[in-house]
């Protein structure tokens, strides 16, 4: 029987949203208040939700332990209390919530094998979020 | 076609234990949740139901109806309960949020007649919930 377990995670980091192939007055049109050069943050909520049978002798999809582990040390810590500006990953794509959301799902997806990485949802703030599932439809 | 959650709330002790596995290893697959003496949640049950909208009432399903179901099936039956030695399903099956949220979909479908269950989501914490949709 196939049950799909979300855990739910948090961060607090700061970024910028520049485009250095738009112009100055571009970025501020585009961007808008994001665009501010000093930065700023946000305080991160990351919904992981991974898929598959349950296994008949734990009653588990995977052990939370080894997901915990998983996400602790490859994403929380990645970006916790950082500037994700100075990060590899957005020395040139711009550190929106959708492109962390599908570097987050990326990490998971090619790191984590004790179950399938079903999708990754991400709340900037308490009134937007994203959801990114490999480029799949999104299961409601 | 039109997706309705109803949600209800329970509390419930339990604990992980596989007899097949030794104490270690009882201790090292489960962690705490293995204490025998069992611990308790504040469970959240959220069912979603589909359907069209019947023309003359406006409903996708008659929502005291679903309520009713979801009282009598689950939350009369798990709540303020040791999952382990008071339901019937979980004497040999772990009783892990997957199984739970498995055994909630098992109890309802079949007593519900006017709407299709299309999900059941259960919230073991805030951070942490399981949804099934009854695939095998």
């Amino acid at each position: 029987m196939k049950a799909y377990l979300t855990r739910r995670y948090r961060f607090s980091a700061s970024h910028r949203l520049h485009c250095h192939s738009m112009s100055e007055d571009e970025n501020r049109s585009v961007y808008g208040k994001c665009n501010n050069p000093h930065g700023h943050g946000h305080n991160y909520f990351l919904e992981v939700t991974v898929a598959g049978p349950v296994d008949p002798k734990t009653g588990m999809v995977c052990n939370l332990a080894d997901l915990d582990g998983f996400v602790n040390n490859k994403i929380v810590q990645r970006y916790d209390r950082e500037n994700l500006n100075t990060l590899a990953e957005f020395s040139t794509a711009v550190p929106t919530t959708e492109n962390l959301c599908i570097e987050v799902y990326n990490i998971l997806d090619s790191g984590f094998h004790y179950a399938k990485v079903e999708k990754v949802r991400m709340e900037e703030t308490m009134l937007n979020s994203f959801e990114y599932a490999g480029g799949r439809e999104v299961r409601r | 076609m039109v997706y309705l959650t109803r949600k209800a709330e329970f509390s419930a002790a339990h604990y992980y234990h596989n007899p097949e596995f030794s104490a270690e290893e009882n201790q090292r697959i489960f962690g705490k949740c293995s204490n025998l003496n069992g611990h308790g949640h504040n469970y959240t049950l959220e069912v979603t139901v589909k359907g069209e909208v019947d023309a003359r009432s406006g409903f996708v399903v008659d929502l005291k109806e679903l309520k009713d179901v979801m009282h009598r099936e689950v939350i009369d039956a798990m709540d303020h309960r040791f999952l382990n030695k008071e339901i019937a399903e979980f004497r040999d099956r772990i009783p892990t949020t997957e199984n739970i949220a498995i055994s909630i979909w098992n109890r309802l479908k079949p007593k519900l007649r006017v709407a299709q269950i299309h999900r059941v989501r259960l919230y073991e914490t805030p951070d942490l919930f399981v949804d099934y949709y009854g695939e095998a």
